[in-house]
């Protein structure tokens, strides 16, 4: 028994170091000159450079890609949180055939895939003057809220429906009872259904890459073709350029990897 | 509330709105532009179902259509078959169980187009490399050809996708009782009938959550094609989700595009239904 947990925890480690290993080698490759890693790729650098750092934060303009990313999923997960919740409120608490219908149609938006609406959506929005991040954060709420009303709509079944009976007596309006006592209740699904919007958003390439066009407005994810462009790839400036746009990710998942796992978990489960 | 509250509709007013310009519009005017000869611009004369019939016997797109299923079904039982095992590991009480499951997870909070490109400089750079060192001739060229660009999107992706589904197979493990598996093992029953006969019939729900997740993520597979292979060589290993965009964006066809977008979506929500089906199924026996 003690000599087969052994090998399993040999396995395990051994799996783990596959499963790390791509990682391992954009950063240890990042440090190189062109003409070294041009020589070897499995070797260590010969010294910690960072001029490959300093010249693919330059070429990226990552102070503002970042700045664009954050502010495109930041804006987005509020919406839709917040719309998403009232909604589903409205959608649990009036026990109707309209709501029936309306859940209905959220869910069944979810079969939709996006190569489906695309098309149109971009010459439908083009033609309005939405192409750019405002339109993109508007089209983030329209394709998530329906996951995040499903989620939400699951979690009201368990917040007893005399709380809002008590803060009517109470003299609280419908907006009033939804914001403060009903909201808060519903924080474990928030977290989730921020999470999920989150892991997507900030790693969506295809959406925005059809929404923003001007420079200066790009998101991590579209800045990335300046180093995989059409001609050879400089890979010395690209591991450094990859690095940088995972270390916000990495950095994020550190503090609040429990969260993520369990987030990622219930809205595969439920 | 009730349905004839004017509450009622201001809190579902900016959600429906959303839903309505963002996804069932697009659906309903793309749909009606497929049968006709909409370019972008004008609509354009009415042609029933000849971009549909196009479509059907457009070469490369039936050529994406079977290289998606055939990189779909080796996918799927390839992201089970490891995510079943990582979670088996990493269940066992092992001591760097939780170390492990961070690094399995990992991939799947990064965007399929950073993934896409930090492969493509492991199997075009480093297995040259590793090719070099070793003796291995198989090892060079990689992506060049389409049966190395296949294995490569199937290696990219089962390495991403198994930690996320080791997740989702963890949550069942978790309901399987300690008590019954010791039980078992009292009686006499090998770590293979404990698994067979007691665990294996406790996560079978998992699978089904599983299989079509997986499912309907690579047959919409786009970002990791895209940084991958790009389709090629010579559009060998292009998906239908990049062959629809290609049609649309840079052959300029809208309508036709729009023609295979809807058959994509049929084929999408067929996958789905019968997944549903089963599901519901599922729930009548238990």
């Amino acid at each position: 028994m003690k000599w087969k947990k052994w090998r399993l925890e040999l396995l395990g480690v051994l799996l783990g170091l596959i499963w790390i290993a791509p990682f391992y080698l954009m950063f240890v490759n990042s440090f190189k000159t062109q003409r070294e890693l041009f020589e070897g790729t499995l070797n260590l650098p010969s010294s910690l450079d960072f001029s490959n750092y300093i010249e693919a934060f330059q070429e990226m303009n990552f102070l503002q890609t970042l700045f664009n990313s954050v502010l495109v999923t930041g804006f987005s997960i509020v919406i839709i949180i917040f719309f998403s919740a009232m909604a589903a409120y409205a959608l649990a608490r009036t026990k109707s055939k309209v709501s029936t219908v309306i859940l209905f149609i959220f869910i069944s938006a979810m079969l939709i895939p996006f190569q489906s609406v695309m098309i149109p959506l971009v010459s439908l929005f083009g033609e309005i003057d939405l192409l750019n991040r405002g339109g993109l954060i508007f089209m983030y709420l329209g394709f998530g809220s329906s996951l995040s009303i499903f989620l939400y709509h699951g979690a009201m079944n368990n917040i007893p429906e005399t709380l809002d009976e008590a803060a009517r007596i109470d003299g609280a309006n419908k907006f009033q009872i939804f914001w403060y006592i009903i909201f808060p209740m519903l924080k474990p699904i928030t977290v989730t259904v921020g999470i999920l919007n989150t892991i997507w958003i900030w790693n969506d390439y295809l959406l925005p890459s059809l929404v923003i066009n001007s420079p200066g407005s790009e998101t991590i994810p579209l800045r990335m073709f300046y180093f995989f462009g059409q001609y050879t790839t400089q890979w010395h400036l690209a591991m450094a350029g990859l690095t940088l746009a995972i270390l916000p990710v990495i950095i994020g998942y550190f503090f609040a990897q429990r969260a993520i796992i369990k987030g990622v978990t219930d809205g595969a489960v439920k | 509330m009730r349905t004839r509250d004017l509450s009622y509709w201001l809190f579902l007013t900016p959600v429906l709105f959303a839903l309505t310009t963002v996804v069932i519009i697009p659906l309903g005017v793309g749909t009606y532009y497929s049968f006709t000869e909409w370019n972008g611009i004008t609509t354009g004369d009415f042609v029933g179902f000849e971009n549909y019939i196009n479509a059907l016997q457009d070469q490369r797109f039936i050529d994406s259509l079977w290289f998606t299923i055939k990189f779909s079904i080796a996918s799927v039982i390839l992201i089970n078959v490891i995510g079943l095992s990582l979670a088996l590991i990493v269940t066992s009480k092992i001591k760097t169980n939780n170390l492990l499951r961070t690094v399995f997870f990992m991939p799947n909070l990064i965007g399929g187009l950073i993934l896409g490109f930090i492969w493509q400089f492991i199997f075009i750079r480093v297995f040259a490399n590793i090719g070099q060192a070793f003796g291995i001739e198989a090892m060079q060229g990689w992506l060049s050809t389409t049966t190395t660009g296949f294995w490569g999107l199937v290696i990219l992706m089962s390495w991403q996708m198994s930690g996320y589904i080791m997740v989702i197979y963890i949550a069942y493990l978790q309901g399987v009782s300690k008590e019954l598996i010791e039980a078992a093992h009292i009686d006499g029953a090998s770590a293979w009938q404990r698994f067979r006969h007691i665990v294996f019939p406790l996560v079978a729900p998992a699978f089904t959550v599983s299989m079509f997740l997986t499912l309907s993520n690579t047959f919409k597979l786009y970002d990791q094609n895209l940084a991958l292979t790009d389709g090629g060589p010579y559009n060998s290993t292009e998906m239908l989700a990049m062959e629809i965009y290609n049609t649309a964006f840079v052959q300029n066809s809208f309508a036709y595009a729009q023609s295979k977008a809807v058959i994509f979506f049929i084929v999408v929500a067929a996958i789905t239904l019968v997944q549903v089906y089963f599901n519901k199924k599922r729930e009548v026996q238990m």
